[in-house]
């Protein structure tokens, strides 16, 4: 078979596979995020958190909510990173350091997954387990509980409640993560993903040189990891290492596992608004953007542009040699695009182009299909502003779903759409312009220097977590720096979609009329994306012309 | 605001620790005691076994540098090379001076060794793998060692091609990634096929 027929067989696999699931998956979401009904081990876990499951939150109790669950979550894992030495499983590791436990902790937190430190020599089997994975979990679900409040905002009518925050919560851990993860945890074990508690295996190699193959509760993290959007490696190499994807086989099944969720969630959208062709319209935006970039990404790895990749005569640095640029190169849209983060190939050696491509993906706000939650609800602010910019066109009001768009939504939206590009850009300009943090840069005085810096920033404030690791981001600047990105790029969007979300649930619903702009069809669909585009290009092409543009041309 | 936020601690530190015993504890561990139990050898990390001594694992690559007689694995970034507690990739970039001048070294050595046309070498003998322990080199690189290592080991080359054949794993379910040869195993095959050929 030619490896052109193979890897567009293996892109249509992955499609096919996503189709099949969406609407089963997404409407198994939406019926455990609206019925009345609680499962007898969800009502014993309220009693334990000591929270009445029947009790709806106004939008300022939703988002103190979310903020609490989730300050909590930073000081407990920064407190068991720094106190790891004391601990059992801890593999005789140290205690992390503050800065670094801090960027950490915000990074799992924040569902970033920005990886300051290297897996195997950092973290032992108990952080591992009881810290960051945990994260992995609860993080995904708050991503989600924030876009179902939104959609109730939508959904409902002069209503200033939004839901339960903590039912929510555990809802989506017990009825869709935890039963997913143990489903995808299996198949990789099956697959030959490790799953132990060894310290290690001391071996002597054939030719007498020594090795310690390292163990961990790897199958079981890797599941969520990748399910929840988090893409927090348990080894440096993340995906790419054999011990996580030991084959072609698990490779996709990952890719599979982290468009999974962000893809049903449209469905999920459309069934809880109840008008599935408002989900199938956000889909095929998403779906419209992944698909571009694929091809792009794809055609310029395969051509290998670029001095050394030419020289190669392959665009292999970086790459394994089981999945090749047809898959790594799926990955790595897929990866980007969904604010995962997790890479089974490095993409600092990307072409220069590519990784502009990578770095334009997640400056598109990480909406096709974004992360779990957060993907669907910065695509619904998308969505909001394209009706604002179409109603200004024809001089209506601008409605979304039955919901006026007035200058109060407007406002939060624009504050929603500038917030991310001001801590990316802010960030990298600090970054560049003092020496300490220049010093970071693997090519330092290069287009390619500038394009390490700025990934740093788009994939924390973005909440990626995928890195150009060429810059050596364990300083206490970056630590830090980024932290603090992540933590604004995170809950600053958060706070804003919940304040939206309590504006629209305040309002009556007004019919549609003979004007109402429908946002279903293929003009809508079309308008959306040129947003989209519209908005992360003029945001970030002056930068990106510095960076990859640059070196690529 | 912050007093809101308050209020919402003490179900937040609950609702924390609840999590962190059911996904932080119990989630791994029974997965754990099932993978043991159900797929011990593969949950274990596909360990290879020679006289009954764990030599590596058929997931991990092992470095053969200096040694002809052996096929010879990717460059590594990983320590100095191979080593599986520091995985990871070199991350230079395309225009990198320093990764140029990498590739040019490795083609004169690998032409060297093979004997090949220098623009022959196979690309992945020129650069390093993502994980730095990328157990498999491509079928192109394989098939340039192949002549090499028969002559060292006075074997035909027909019986070396036919051990690389039998070491190569295809695409998954013939069209998911690459095709690729599974270094440490073949040399440990070659091992048996020539008698310890030290």
């Amino acid at each position: 078979m030619s490896d052109t027929l193979a890897g567009l067989l293996q892109v249509g696999a992955l499609i096919a596979a996503l189709a099949l699931c969406w609407r089963p998956l997404g409407d198994y979401i939406a019926h455990t995020l609206t019925t009345t009904k609680d499962l007898k081990v969800e009502r014993g876990i309220y009693r334990l958190i000591g929270v009445d499951s029947k009790s709806d939150q106004r939008w300022t109790v939703y988002a103190a909510s979310v903020l609490a669950f989730s300050a909590v979550g930073v000081v407990l894992l920064y407190a068991l990173q720094r106190a790891q030495d004391h601990l059992p499983w801890s593999l005789d590791l140290p205690g992390v350091d503050p800065a670094l436990a801090f960027n950490t902790a915000a990074s799992f937190v924040t569902n970033t997954n920005w990886q300051a430190y290297s897996g195997e020599a950092t973290m032992g089997h108990l952080v591992q387990m009881a810290g960051l994975a945990v994260q992995n979990f609860v993080s995904a679900a708050v991503g989600i509980c924030v876009a179902v409040a939104l959609i109730r905002g939508f959904v409902r009518s002069q209503s200033d409640r939004l839901g339960n925050f903590w039912v929510d919560l555990v809802r989506v851990v017990v009825r869709i993560l935890l039963p997913l993860s143990v489903i995808a945890a299996v198949l990789l074990i099956g697959l030959g993903v490790i799953q132990n508690l060894s310290s290690g295996t001391d071996v002597s190699t054939l030719v007498g040189g020594h090795q310690t193959l390292p163990g961990g509760p790897v199958a079981s993290q890797e599941a969520i990891k990748e399910l929840g959007t988090n893409g927090g490696g348990f080894f440096n190499a993340n995906s790419a290492h054999p011990f996580e994807s030991p084959t072609p086989f698990t490779n996709i099944v990952e890719n599979f596992l982290l468009l999974l969720i962000p893809v049903a969630m449209t469905r999920t959208f459309g069934t809880m608004v109840g008008d599935r062709r408002q989900g199938i319209a956000v889909l095929a935006v998403m779906t419209t953007i992944w698909g571009s970039l694929v091809v792009l990404v794809t055609t310029l790895e395969v051509n290998h542009h670029g001095t050394a990749l030419q020289a190669a005569g392959a665009a292999m640095e970086g790459k394994e040699t089981r999945f090749g640029e047809w898959a790594s190169a799926l990955f790595a849209v897929s990866t980007t695009g969904t604010s995962t983060g997790a890479v089974n190939s490095f993409h600092s050696s990307f072409t220069g182009v590519s990784g502009g491509g990578l770095l334009f993906n997640m400056g598109l706000g990480e909406v096709a299909p974004g992360g779990v939650g957060s993907g669907l609800y910065g695509m619904l602010v998308l969505a909001i502003m394209t009706v604002f910019v179409a109603g200004l066109m024809v001089g209506r009001t601008p409605e979304y779903l039955g919901k006026k768009i007035t200058s109060r939504e407007i406002k939060l939206v624009s504050l929603y759409i500038l917030a991310t590009p001001l801590i990316v850009l802010i960030g990298t300009a600090i970054a560049m312009s003092f020496a300490t943090p220049r010093a970071s840069m693997l090519s330092p005085g290069s287009p390619h220097g500038l394009s390490e810096v700025l990934y740093g920033f788009m994939s924390a404030g973005n909440n990626n977590g995928s890195a150009f690791a060429g810059l050596s981001a364990n300083t206490t600047f970056y630590n830090v720096a980024l932290a603090t990105a992540m933590l604004l790029g995170r809950f600053v969007p958060m706070i804003l979609v919940l304040a939206l979300a309590g504006a629209f649930g305040r309002q009556q619903k007004v019919p549609a009329t003979q004007g109402t702009l429908p946002t279903h069809g293929p003009l809508f669909i079309g308008m959306l994306t040129g947003v989209v585009v519209i908005v992360a290009g003029l945001t970030y092409f002056p930068v990106l012309a510095l960076g990859p543009l640059a070196e690529g041309l | 605001m912050f007093s809101a936020v308050a209020r919402q601690l003490l179900p937040a530190f609950r609702a924390m620790i609840v999590m962190t015993l059911l996904l932080g504890l119990a989630y791994p561990l029974v997965l754990t005691g099932f993978a043991q139990v159900a797929f011990s050898d593969k949950a274990d990390g596909s360990l290879v076994r020679q006289d009954g001594k764990v030599v590596g694992s058929s997931l991990i690559g092992q470095s053969f540098d200096g040694l002809p007689q052996y096929f010879q694995s990717r460059p590594s970034a990983a320590g100095d090379g191979y080593d599986p507690l520091a995985s990871g990739a070199s991350n230079l970039g395309p225009e990198n001076g320093d990764l140029l001048a990498a590739i040019e070294e490795r083609r004169t050595a690998a032409a060297e060794l093979d004997g090949t046309a220098p623009g022959q070498v196979a690309p992945d003998a020129l650069t390093a793998s993502g994980s730095g322990l990328d157990p498999q080199i491509s079928p192109a690189y394989a098939e340039q060692q192949v002549a090499r290592v028969a002559r060292e080991r006075g074997m035909a080359a027909a019986a070396v091609r036919r051990l690389v054949e039998e070491y190569t794993d295809g695409r998954s379910l013939g069209f998911l990634g690459e095709p690729g040869v599974n270094v440490l195993l073949l040399n440990l095959a070659l091992d048996r096929a020539s008698g310890k050929a030290d």
